[in-house]
C-alpha cells in the first residue's frame, strides 16, 4: 500500500479534574475509582471549545507540520460522537477555518470511538486509488458521561488528525483490518444528552473481543507476531483495557509505554487510539513497527499494521505541543467549575 | 448578527484574511478596497490584494472583563487584550488559555480557533479567532500561524499600521 501518514497534529483542552474531584461531589471514593479505572486526571474542554475548534486546532498543526498547502487536500473526514450540530458538518467549519475550501469533499463519520480510525481507511482507499493527493482524517470528542455517572470519571475531550498521502511518508501502512457485529455495549438515543452503557457487557462480548480479534487478524495478514513491534497503540476508554489487551494477545508494558494516555487526560473517545499513535510518533524514530487497533462501541474494531520511514528523522515536529506536553500540563480545576463549563447546571432565563 | 453577515466575514474570522495595497505595502485588517494611506486614493483602487496574517502577535495593551458581553457569561472574568501583528494590523481579540491575572503587556501570542457565541441552544454557531498564549511553558516554539493560502506572503511588509 503506498499510502500512508504524511503529517499529524494533537490538541488536548487545558483544564483537568481528578477522579477523587469528582467522587468527592457523588460520595464515591473517587480515588479509589480514578485507581481501579487507571485514570488520573481527564481532560475539560472550556466553554469556547468543542469538536470542531478541536479539530482545527489539530489540523493546523499538522498541516504545519507536514507544509502541506491546504488547497491540495481532496478529502477531509471528522470522526466524533460529539459533532456540535447535529445536522451541519463538522467537517465544513473545520475545512474553511484551515483554507482547504471549496475543491474537496467532506463529511462527518460516526461509529462511537472508531470514528476517526474510519476516517483514515476511507483517506487511505481515495490516496490509493489516485483520486486525491491528500487525505485528511481527523478524531475528535468532547465526551460526556451523566452527573454520577461511571463514565463521568473518565469521558473527556482531545483531538489528533492525520494526513493521508503519498509524498514524504513518515509512517507507511502496510496493511489494515476490521472485526465489526452488532454488539450493543454504549449507545445514546436521538436528542439524548448523555450516552447510555450495558456496564460489564462493555467488557469481554465488545472490547476484548473486538480489540483482540482485529489485533489478531491484521498479524495474520501482515505475518508478524507481537514481538515485531516496537510500539501498540489500542483504543483507550480506561488505562486499564488497554493493558489487560495487550496482555492478552502477548505485549509488554514497554510496547505500550508511549501509545496509552488515557491515565493522564481521561478517554477522549474518538481521538483515544489516535492520540496514542501521536505520542509514539512524537518518540518513534525511523524503521519501527507500530500497531494500532482502534475500537467503536456498537461494535468494530479497525487495526493498522504501520512502519515509520526515514523521513520521520526529518520531520519538523516544532510546530504545535507535542502530546506529552498535554499529558504532562493542564489547570485542575473543581467539580462546580466543571459542571459550569460543561452545561450541567440548568440556567435562568430561556 | 445575521447569518449573512457572520457568514461574508467568515474569511477574515476563521483565518485572519485581510488585504494589502501593493502600492505602498500597507496591510489592512479588516480587509479595505482602498489604501487610505497612499497620497492618492485612487492609486490603490484594484491593487488592493487579499493578505492573510500570520496570527502572531503581541499584547500592547488588555483589559479582564468582568461584566460579560451577551453571551460569554461563562467565562467572565476574561481578558480582552489589542495585539500587534507583525504584518502591521493590531487586532482587538480574547485572550484564552491564561488566567487573567497573568496577561501582561509585551505577551506573545498566537490566534487559535474558539466558538465566539452562539445563537441560542437551537441557532447557528459562531467561530473565529482568539488569542492563545506562546510563552506560558516555554513548549510551544514560535508561531508560524494558522494556515491557509497566503497571496503576495514575500512581500515586504508594511512599516506602518493601519489607524
Amino acid at each position: 500500500m503506498e499510502a500512508g501518514i504524511v503529517s499529524y497534529g494533537a490538541y488536548v483542552p487545558r483544564h483537568r479534574i481528578t477522579p477523587a474531584e469528582i467522587g468527592r461531589v457523588w460520595g464515591v471514593d473517587g480515588e479509589a475509582m480514578g485507581q481501579g479505572l487507571n485514570v488520573r486526571r481527564k481532560s475539560v474542554p472550556d466553554p469556547d471549545e468543542d469538536t470542531i475548534t478541536i479539530s482545527t486546532e489539530a489540523l493546523r498543526t499538522a498541516l504545519v507540520r507536514g507544509g502541506i498547502d491546504p488547497q491540495q487536500i481532496g478529502a477531509l473526514y471528522v470522526g466524533s460522537e460529539s459533532h456540535p450540530y447535529a445536522v451541519k458538518p463538522t467537517a465544513t467549519v473545520v475545512a474553511q477555518a484551515v483554507g482547504a475550501t471549496p475543491n474537496l469533499t467532506a463529511a462527518d463519520f460516526e461509529f462511537a470511538c472508531k470514528a476517526g480510525t474510519a476516517a483514515i481507511q476511507t483517506c487511505l482507499g481515495l490516496v490509493g486509488a489516485g483520486m486525491i493527493r491528500y487525505g485528511v482524517a481527523i478524531g475528535t470528542d468532547t465526551s460526556q458521561g451523566a452527573p454520577g455517572d461511571a463514565l463521568e470519571y473518565s469521558a473527556s475531550a482531545g483531538g489528533a488528525a492525520y494526513v493521508i498521502g503519498k509524498e514524504n511518508v513518515i509512517c507507511r501502512v502496510h496493511a489494515t483490518a476490521s472485526y465489526t457485529t452488532d454488539t450493543p455495549d454504549f449507545w445514546r438515543r436521538e436528542g439524548q444528552k448523555y450516552p447510555s452503557h450495558g456496564g460489564r457487557f462493555t467488557g469481554e462480548p465488545a472490547y476484548f473481543r473486538h480489540v483482540t480479534e482485529c489485533a489478531r487478524r491484521i498479524m495474520e495478514i501482515a505475518g508478524t507476531t507481537p514481538k515485531d513491534y516496537g510500539h501498540v497503540v489500542f483504543h483507550q476508554p480506561n488505562g486499564k483495557f488497554p493493558l489487560r489487551a495487550g496482555k492478552q494477545l502477548g505485549f509488554s508494558d514497554a510496547q505500550m509505554r508511549y501509545g496509552l494516555v488515557t491515565p493522564s487526560i481521561g478517554n477522549t473517545y474518538s481521538a483515544a487510539a489516535l492520540l496514542g499513535l501521536a505520542n509514539v510518533l512524537d518518540h518513534a524514530g525511523p524503521g519501527e513497527r507500530v500497531l494500532v487497533v482502534g475500537y467503536g462501541s456498537g461494535a468494530g474494531s479497525d487495526a493498522f499494521d504501520l512502519e515509520t520511514t526515514d523521513a520521520l528523522a526529518t520531520f519538523e515536529r516544532g510546530y504545535g505541543r507535542p502530546v506529552e506536553y498535554f499529558l504532562e500540563h493542564g489547570d485542575e480545576i473543581s467539580y462546580a467549575t466543571y459542571a459550569k463549563v460543561r452545561g450541567k447546571i440548568q440556567m435562568g432565563g430561556d | 448578527m445575521s447569518i449573512a453577515r457572520f457568514w461574508r466575514e467568515t474569511p477574515r474570522r476563521y483565518n485572519l484574511g485581510g488585504s494589502k495595497c501593493t502600492v505602498c505595502g500597507t496591510v489592512y485588517f479588516p480587509p479595505r478596497a482602498v489604501c487610505p494611506e497612499c497620497t492618492s486614493h485612487r492609486q490603490s483602487i484594484e491593487r488592493m490584494v487579499p493578505f492573510q496574517l500570520s496570527g502572531e502577535g503581541e499584547v500592547i495593551s488588555y483589559t479582564v472583563v468582568h461584566d460579560a458581553a451577551e453571551g460569554f457569561d461563562m467565562q467572565v472574568p476574561y481578558a480582552l487584550g489589542l495585539v500587534r501583528t507583525p504584518e502591521g494590523p493590531v487586532l482587538t481579540g480574547q485572550i484564552v488559555d491564561i488566567e487573567p491575572g497573568e496577561v501582561r503587556i509585551g505577551l506573545k501570542v498566537r490566534a487559535t480557533f474558539r466558538k465566539l457565541r452562539e445563537e441560542g441552544a437551537s441557532g447557528v454557531i459562531h467561530y473565529g479567532y482568539k488569542f492563545t498564549p506562546l510563552d506560558d511553558s516555554g513548549v510551544l516554539p514560535p508561531a508560524r500561524g494558522p494556515v491557509g493560502p497566503v497571496p503576495g506572503k514575500d512581500a515586504p511588509r508594511a512599516e506602518r499600521s493601519p489607524a
